[in-house]
């Protein structure tokens, strides 16, 4: 143990600690993604009025404060805010569990064939080279076709389809740690290879997995987002933000684009927030890595 | 490798229809309570009775022959319905991807050689955009072209060359944006990092004109880059394209694969599934070989083991 630790820290002293103060995209990106987490969670609690409800006297009715109603009402009438804030679950639950599954499988398929290499390399290489073909929104849609609408099938079918992004970008990184000399030091110590892979690999590998699963959150989003405007994911009356693009679109042809756009900006500025946040991750740990 | 990939995936759309719940049957005719005989006729059309493989090949074979099998929504053969929305679509992305091509690349050009606001402005303006969600665009483009300045029809896909470019012109830049802003960065990218090599510092201190040295010394480099990502980006807008008819209206398809989808009408979500891949893996081919031809150090064959 000692010797593995001596030799990283001594290969790694000059180039730690590299420490940079946040630039303001950086900060505006913490806060985004902040917010956007605590709406995930309290969204629903959170909205002042019942997302629900509908009263069609206040059809396409927009700002009113009194009763405060500061984005107006869609096309049933119902309270505005309230729906973009309860949206804001279905919309980014799905997402989270798509990357948390996609981002674990590919990062066991990348060490593992980091570590063994030759055979298991090569036919996982090809198999998802296979895999790479299939755009996702395609599987996705075809997923719904077979097991019918919900965001289950199509979350699924986005898994598969990300997975070898995953394992591609994490199998180079992987690779890298596999040829550290700490790794030849502990094989050397007859520490078994799943112990290796598992308890010094993985966690060294942390800040690139987090970087991939940051920008695949964004992807992820606007996939989903996507599937449930198509009308194949969630279904209507629920909240969420791509339903609510779907369902405005009468409205922007009538002149009332509200309901639309809000659900809209809703998530470009959230996926904005994960792509940069990602390719700053990335950056910095392509810096720490190298 | 290609032929491969596309065997692979044909496998993927036929199996679909045995992992469907029910039986394949039930899948093909999506549930739909049917008289004895017409089962029957079914049950050999599709060789149902006889082992997977031997079904899966009279499929491929017919698909080869252009014979998608009989919708069964329409009852009519699925290559009639497909054939004029396939042309439609196929315009929809051609006119997309000349965007992104066009745009793309003229704008991260103009950011990599305008530094100060007219490139951080381009790089804020890219971040947003490619972060837009082509159906968030076509809300924006049809309530801004459309309903308030009246530019632009709002929905269909038109007749006639003119009348249809005047419709597809707002589906086209909707599809196009988030790829746009992704090519308009990777250009500025790789031509910055070019500009920055020891070959053009050299060009400039022998004294050429600026002009000389970013044409053939800077974006012929740079070129490689680039064109992986536009194919990359090109080969997505064919999946993209469903989103695109949905917003518009425009009868193509996708929008068909969306409905057919929904209403469980299997045969035409398998032959449309099929089409895109196709043209999906095709693209990202035709992108391999281009890269050859650009790059002369790039021998086609020695990656493709």
């Amino acid at each position: 143990m000692t010797v593995s630790s001596a030799s990283v820290s001594l290969k790694e002293t000059p180039r730690r600690r590299v420490k940079r103060r946040l630039t303001i995209s950086e900060v505006l990106c913490a806060i985004v993604i902040g917010i956007a987490a605590i709406l995930a969670i309290a969204g629903p609690a959170l909205a002042p009025h019942d997302p629900d409800a509908v009263d069609l006297a206040n059809a396409n009715v927009g700002t009113t404060l009194a009763g405060f109603h500061p984005l107006g009402f869609d096309a049933e009438g119902r309270d505005l805010l309230s729906r973009v804030l309860a949206g804001a679950r279905t919309s980014m639950v799905g997402p989270l569990i798509v990357v948390l599954i996609a981002v674990s499988l590919g990062s066991l398929v990348a060490v593992a064939a980091a570590w063994v290499g030759g055979w298991l390399d090569m036919t996982a290489g090809a198999v998802l080279d296979v895999i790479f073909a299939f755009p996702g929104l395609l599987l996705a849609v075809l997923a719904t076709a077979v097991f019918g609408p919900g965001l289950t099938a199509a979350a699924m079918a986005l898994v598969i389809a990300y997975v070898p992004y995953v394992a591609r970008v994490l199998r180079a990184s992987a690779l890298r740690e596999r040829s550290r000399d700490y790794v030849a030091a502990l094989e050397v110590q007859g520490q078994p290879a799943l112990a290796i892979c598992l308890r010094h690999i993985l966690p060294n590998m942390f800040r690139v997995i987090v970087a991939e699963a940051t920008i695949l959150f964004g992807w992820a989003m606007l996939d989903l987002a996507a599937i449930s405007f198509l009308g194949l994911g969630v279904q209507p009356p629920a909240a969420d933000w791509g339903v609510m693009v779907s369902e405005g679109e009468v409205g922007v042809l009538q002149g009332y684009p509200g309901e639309s756009l809000a659900a809209g900006i809703a998530i470009v500025l959230v996926v904005v927030a994960f792509n940069v946040a990602g390719e700053r991750l990335a950056t910095r740990a392509s810096e720490g890595n190298r | 490798m290609l032929v491969l990939t596309l065997l692979a995936s044909s496998i993927v759309i036929y199996a679909a229809l045995y992992l469907a719940p029910g039986t394949p049957l039930s899948a093909l005719t999506g549930g739909r309570p049917l008289p004895e005989e017409t089962i029957r006729v079914l049950e050999q059309k599709y060789h149902l009775d006889d082992p997977v493989l031997v079904g899966y090949w009279h499929w491929l074979n017919g698909a080869m022959h252009g014979d998608f099998g009989t919708s069964f929504v329409q009852r009519v053969p699925v290559t009639d319905l497909i054939a004029p929305r396939a042309l439609t679509t196929a315009e929809l992305v051609f006119y997309a991807a000349v965007l992104v091509v066009v745009f793309g690349v003229a704008i991260g050009l103009l950011g990599a050689l305008r530094p100060g606001i007219v490139d951080s402005g381009m790089l804020i303006s890219t971040t947003v955009l490619a972060a837009t969600p082509s159906f968030v665009a076509a809300t924006v483009l049809i309530s801004v072209f459309s309903v308030r300045l009246g530019w632009f029809p709002t929905l269909g896909a038109g007749d006639g060359l003119l009348d249809q470019i005047r419709h597809l012109t707002l589906p086209a830049i909707a599809l196009a944006t988030s790829s746009l802003a992704l090519v308009a960065r990777v250009t500025r990218a790789s031509v910055l990092e070019e500009a920055d090599r020891e070959h053009v510092q050299t060009a400039q201190a022998r004294g050429l004109p600026r002009r000389l040295i970013v044409r053939r010394h800077v974006l012929r480099n740079a070129a490689i880059p680039i064109t992986t990502v536009t194919g990359v980006t090109i080969a997505s807008l064919v999946a993209a394209v469903a989103v695109v008819e949905q917003a518009f209206n425009i009868d193509g398809l996708g929008a068909y694969l969306v409905e057919a989808a929904s209403s469980k009408d299997f045969a035409v979500v398998q032959a449309i599934s099929l089409l895109l891949v196709v043209a999906f893996v095709l693209t990202s081919t035709v992108v391999d070989i281009l890269y050859a031809a650009l790059d002369p150090r790039v021998k086609l064959g020695s990656h493709t083991s």
